[in-house]
């Protein structure tokens, strides 16, 4: 990463906390105040995450514009298709997840997951995510005693 | 020596058949999950949490303490065999180990990796046992504002150690904070940032987010900015007993790393990196062979190894006696103890002695039991490691949703979770470090109700915080801590400027 780049990142991620700091503000100020003292009621704390956000932000676009702003991670190349394949994996499983239960919401999850890192065998993967999705609710909501909720599978077993 | 009598009773606990079944558990899973890349101990405690609803507090917490410390001993595994260091606090691990295993030494740094860290562990536990009682008679004549005060230089010098940028850690905890105060406020039951969403009331729940930021961040980052190729996995091919010239260039290095780490970790700063680098240091500086350094030096791995353990039992000093988490491992476990409804602090030791005592002894018990299990099984850890991407991160993210969709049945809470995966990605993209959120979410509301239980004492005068000397004490070096850096870089570029000949 360059620097011109670096300072345009500081200066996009700077704003995009000032932006939220104003949203917080907007929220905070909803928040009825409740106590005699101020001093001591729900919002002096809310009140100061903010200003202390805002500042914040401020603070990083100061840094990136004085050249400051270092990302010391370094990425890989940015990959379209893999990002669509999790997307749509997660984006999937919270649409079945109420209907078709866990363990087939989840399955469909892995297949996806594992698109998205480059495995070539859907059909294969769909077999390993229906066993890992199936030890795992065994695992959870028999031994453990979550409640994981109806399903097509779950309700045969 | 009342702590002995106490410790004493701590082992006829943490020994029982039951719990010694969830100590070995524990270090069991924390094993796999510590050679596992991209997942740790502080999201395998987070998933777990559920299970307090099931079982008594001390087997719970055996098996938390098993996780934590077998999560240590795991990820040398990966850094030495795989050169990929699980996290921060195994860089140098990574660095010296690997190279040792190039050379075909692969079982001897395994080796003292595993019995420095069972030496420091031990070291480190001690040094628990016999400072959490003094530390708490300290923190019992703190009143609220020395309290806060105590908090906001944990939060500060956490921030600041464990990211590349003080202000982007300062970002991380701040939001952490913000997160920690969505809910009903417990002093005047007034909804705070619920955004009209009913299910928000109760807060959100901290597995969300540690699930979130730790599993599904990191999995959408790893697919989408990282597709590294299959890393080569070196085989262990020499014995793993080390030789005599290896013992006599370990032992040292051990108990050096073991006291440097064991008091890093324990003032609340937090952060395994410092030490394990300065352990490295300390080591090239101490060596008769500074020249293998870099090329796979043993003590390069006994010492910075050491160091890290000796740490992670040092983080559990604030932990216990002060309730004041430094990781997030500390911070998940320390919402283990609040959904049991036990408040950490200094009365901790007095209300709860059997569970803190068991606990600490259950560690030593963990300690032991991965010198024993480690390097035996060291094949099976190979065979965890040789999972294919795409199948393991499927599989974490089918566990990540089991965890959080199995407390609540809820589809808020999925979407919470995708939704801190999203800025798990973000923060990874722009460098913020991720455990800073847990720490804010879990310490901030702490932080709050000492702030105005001060406040109202003082009735609402602020300067109560400067009136106070311990208390001022505590801000002013947890201003220095953010503006030290500052600074430091201030002077340096005038002192090269001067050097340099221009004003």
């Amino acid at each position: 990463m360059n620097n011109g780049h670096a300072k345009r990142d500081g200066i996009f991620v700077g704003a995009a906390i000032i932006f939220f700091a104003a949203f917080l503000a907007r929220q905070t100020a909803l928040i009825p105040s409740g106590a005699i003292y101020a001093e001591v009621g729900p919002t002096i704390v809310p009140w100061i995450v903010t200003a202390l956000l805002a500042a914040l932000g401020i603070a990083i676009i100061i840094e990136s514009t004085f050249g400051f702003w270092h990302v010391d991670r370094e990425h890989g190349t940015f990959d379209r298709a893999s990002l669509v394949w999790i997307a749509l994996g997660l984006g999937l499983n919270v649409a079945l997840i109420g209907i078709i239960g866990f363990i087939l919401a989840s399955a469909t999850l892995f297949v996806c997951t594992a698109r998205a890192f480059g495995s070539a065998r859907p059909l294969r993967d769909a077999g390993i995510g229906f066993a890992v999705a199936l030890i795992a609710y065994t695992g959870f909501d028999r031994l453990l005693g979550y409640q994981i909720g109806d399903g097509l599978i779950e309700n045969l077993i | 020596m009342e702590t002995l009598g106490f410790l004493a009773d701590g082992f006829a606990i943490a020994l029982r058949p039951e719990n010694l079944m969830w100590s070995l558990v524990g270090v069991t899973v924390g094993t796999a999950v510590g050679v596992l890349p991209g997942i740790g101990p502080a999201l395998t405690i987070a998933l777990l949490l559920p299970l307090t609803y099931q079982v008594d507090a001390a087997s719970a917490f055996m098996l938390f303490a098993g996780i934590y410390y077998g999560a240590m001993y795991g990820g040398s595994t990966t850094s030495i065999l795989l050169n990929t260091p699980g996290e921060t606090a195994t860089i140098v691990t990574a660095l010296e180990g690997n190279k040792m295993a190039r050379k075909g030494r692969a079982g001897a740094a395994l080796s003292t990796a595993a019995i420095g860290s069972f030496v420091a562990g031990t070291i480190g536990t001690i040094g628990l046992t016999f400072l959490a009682g003094p530390v708490v008679e300290l923190a019992l004549r703190f009143g609220p504002a020395e309290y806060f005060s105590l908090m906001v230089f944990a939060f500060v010098t956490v921030s600041a150690v464990l990211a590349s940028s003080v202000l982007r850690g300062l970002t991380s905890l701040t939001v952490g904070i913000f997160l920690g105060l969505i809910g009903i406020d417990l002093q005047t039951g007034q909804p705070r940032y619920t955004f009209g969403i009913i299910e928000l009331l109760d807060g959100i729940n901290v597995i969300v987010v540690a699930v979130g930021l730790f599993a599904v961040g990191e999995t959408i980052y790893l697919a989408a900015f990282k597709k590294t190729a299959t890393a080569n996995i070196i085989a262990v091919k020499d014995s793993i007993w080390m030789n005599a010239a290896d013992w006599s260039r370990s032992w040292k290095a051990w108990i050096r790393g073991a006291l440097i780490g064991f008091p890093i970790g324990a003032i609340p700063a937090g952060g395994a990196e410092i030490p394990t680098f300065l352990s490295y240091w300390v080591e090239k500086r101490f060596s008769k062979h500074p020249e293998e350094f870099g090329h796979g030096a043993i003590e390069g791995v006994a010492g910075p190894e050491a160091a890290n353990n000796a740490s992670t039992a040092g983080v559990l000093v604030p932990m216990l006696a002060l309730g004041l988490p430094t990781s997030a491992t500390a911070a998940i476990m320390l919402s283990a103890f609040q959904s049991y409804g036990i408040q950490p602090g200094p009365t901790l030791l007095t209300t709860q002695p059997e569970l803190v005592w068991g606990l600490i002894a259950s560690l030593y018990v963990a300690n032991f039991a991965l010198l024993v299990l480690n390097l035996p099984l060291i094949g099976l850890w190979v065979k965890i490691l040789k999972i294919p991407r795409p199948q393991l991160y499927g599989g974490i993210l089918v566990f990540a949703t089991i965890g959080t969709y199995g407390i609540s049945q809820s589809i808020v809470d999925l979407c919470l979770l995708y939704a801190m995966g999203v800025m798990g990605l973000f923060m990874r993209l722009y460098d913020f470090p991720t455990a800073p959120v847990i720490i804010g979410m879990i310490l901030g509301p702490l932080a709050e109700q000492e702030f105005r239980r001060a406040m109202t004492i003082s009735q609402g005068d602020p300067m109560i915080f400067l009136e106070r000397p311990l208390s001022l004490a505590l801000l002013v070096i947890a201003a220095l801590a953010v503006l030290g850096p500052v600074l430091w870089r201030q002077w340096m570029k005038s002192k090269s400027d001067l050097k340099a000949g221009t004003p």
